[in-house]
């Protein structure tokens, strides 16, 4: 149990300065896609939180952070780039689904590629 | 495990000792402490994350009456004879044990907003900086004459637990040929699809042991009120075992013969199943809340505070719904992330996020393994102050699939853990 602990003090320790650093690579990917900084990047910088409480609407089927308990996909620790092709699939209606590309649909590719950045950065397991 | 839990605590309390205790202001108390009122889909889910996104520098204490939770969602299975009531049963062990939420299983009586503080019928008065209420709904059973204080003879089992069982008591009871009569309240109710499953379940578990039997479906409103197309088709299947009735307005009950009185008929039932009109949880009407039609909270969408009443975030199905957003369990699971973020915002006194998201999915069962689902995503609208469903997303299922129902089961395990684990 030392290790984890030690982790996880680091990482409360330097939360603060984690969540500035973690924004300027999904700010970057935005750009990478093309998508500018539009109010979706505005609203993101003006607020810390922005990525985590998005991602949050996920959990009820994919579990908190992205852990499922069980029966869904996992989406934790996942490369970014992934989930982000997976959700620009969902969204397009390319990747077949019962239920994705109907949620896809309700986000802006901003809000999906913060979804994607957060998600990606969190552990696999708990 | 000494745990990870506890030595992360007294770190986090630690660190953020000055900062919280500035901003409360009518306390003298070091750290923040958030009351939540309600340990259902709402609730439990805010007392959750409110521990966990403040990594433990909020206090938050859990009022709920009931010992362990009973889950709304996937009841109709248990009415059916598919699932036990264990099945859907979570304990409040892990809020606790993991997430440091202090637990009181008690009744909360009453609130007072001006001195912030919150009553309890065993435990004395506690003091909050900001409360969270997830009352769910009660009924209104003066508006069916007949109906109050009967709700042994005609279970409701509207609200999981106890009088599930009895349902499904009932159903076993009934005999082959009987009548299985049930009643659906004028919209808006809780759980919009809810109704119609449970036809659909009882119809299947009745094919199977019972078929010379009938679900009678006498609904208040002109029409289904959720996943119409998808449930015709359902009840369409179950041929003569289904007989849905439109514009049925509810006059009166009589309980010893099991009767119902419409407007222009009257109909004798073996099993009576009402489910009564209903409102918000009556605490929420004691402590003087804004309701609408003396019924629903109205509230601010940015923050969930009850309008006009500062520090009282509402939840769940309680509240006057925005636009398209239905009464159910997924919904006040996310009303509960809005506000647990808003709640921690306003202590660090930062201002709550502008632009919340907030989805819905809802399953239903159309017998004990085929499901369909409708779902919607919704984007907070500044110049409406509500927030709006997406047009062109969400939707509902093709057709009823097996895929779907281990999507259903799937749903419930993740939502569960999402509040309890």
């Amino acid at each position: 149990m030392v290790r984890p602990r030690l982790r996880r003090k680091s990482s409360r320790a330097h939360a603060k300065k984690e969540s500035k650093v973690k924004l300027s690579p999904i700010l970057a990917s935005l750009c990478l896609l093309g998508l500018g900084i539009s109010n979706g990047g505005a609203a993101a910088a003006a607020d810390a939180n922005l990525a985590r409480n998005l991602a949050a609407t996920c959990a009820n089927c994919h579990g908190t952070d992205g852990r499922s308990a069980g029966g869904m996909d996992s989406l934790a620790g996942e490369a970014r780039d992934r989930l982000m092709q997976k959700l620009l699939a969902f969204k397009s209606g390319s990747r077949p689904a019962t239920i994705m590309h109907q949620i896809a649909r309700g986000y802006s590719d901003e809000q999906l590629a913060l979804i994607a950045g957060y998600l990606s950065a969190q552990r696999a397991h708990e | 495990m000494l745990n990870r839990r506890s030595f992360m605590k007294g770190l986090a309390g630690a660190a953020t000792l000055g900062g919280l205790a500035a901003c409360t202001g009518t306390t003298t108390r070091a750290r923040a402490h958030v009351l939540v009122i309600g340990g259902g889909y709402g609730g439990a889910t805010a007392a959750k994350y409110l521990r966990m996104w403040s990594q433990g520098a909020v206090d938050v204490t859990l009022i709920e009456r009931n010992p362990a939770f009973v889950s709304c969602p996937m009841s109709n299975l248990v009415v059916g004879g598919y699932r036990e009531l264990a099945d859907i049963s979570v304990s409040y062990a892990a809020l606790q044990s993991k997430w440091g939420v202090r637990l009181i299983t008690d009744e909360a009586t009453a609130i007072d907003p001006a001195r912030r503080t919150v009553s309890t019928a065993a435990n004395g008065v506690l003091s909050y900086d900001r409360l969270v209420l997830s009352p769910g709904i009660d009924f209104i059973t003066t508006a069916v004459p007949g109906l109050e204080g009967n709700f042994e003879r005609l279970p409701h089992a509207w609200k999981a637990g106890p009088q599930t069982v009895l349902l499904r008591q009932q159903l076993q009871d009934m005999p082959d040929g009987g009548v299985f009569a049930m009643h659906v309240p004028k919209s808006p109710y809780r759980c919009p699809p809810g109704p119609y499953e449970r036809a659909c379940v009882v119809a299947s578990y009745l094919q199977r042991h019972k078929p010379r039997s009938k679900v009678l479906v006498l609904d208040a409103n002109a029409e289904i009120q959720s996943k119409k197309a998808l449930f015709t088709k359902a009840f369409q299947g179950y041929g003569k075992l289904i007989d849905y009735v439109p514009n049925s307005d509810l006059r009166s009950v009589d309980a010893t013969s099991r009767s119902a009185e419409l407007e222009f008929d009257r109909v004798r039932a073996d099993v009576l199943n009402v489910i009564p009109p209903m409102r918000a949880g009556s605490i929420a009407v004691r402590a003087g809340l804004p309701l609408v039609n003396g019924r629903w909270v109205d509230v601010d969408w940015l923050t969930m505070e009850a309008k006009g009443v500062a520090g009282v975030h509402v939840l769940g199905d309680a509240l006057l719904p925005a636009p398209g957003m239905p009464k159910s369990g997924h919904m006040a699971n996310q009303h509960a992330k809005l506000a647990a973020a808003a709640v921690l915002n306003l202590l660090a006194g930062e201002p709550p996020s502008s632009a919340p998201v907030l989805t819905n999915t809802c399953y239903s069962f159309v017998d004990d393994r085929n499901a369909i689902h409708v779902a919607s995503v919704h984007q907070y609208d500044a110049d409406k102050r509500q927030p709006m469903p997406v047009e062109g997303a969400g939707g509902l299922s093709t057709a009823a699939s097996d895929l779907e129902g281990q999507y259903a089961f799937a749903w419930a395990k993740n939502i569960w853990a999402d509040m309890l684990a």
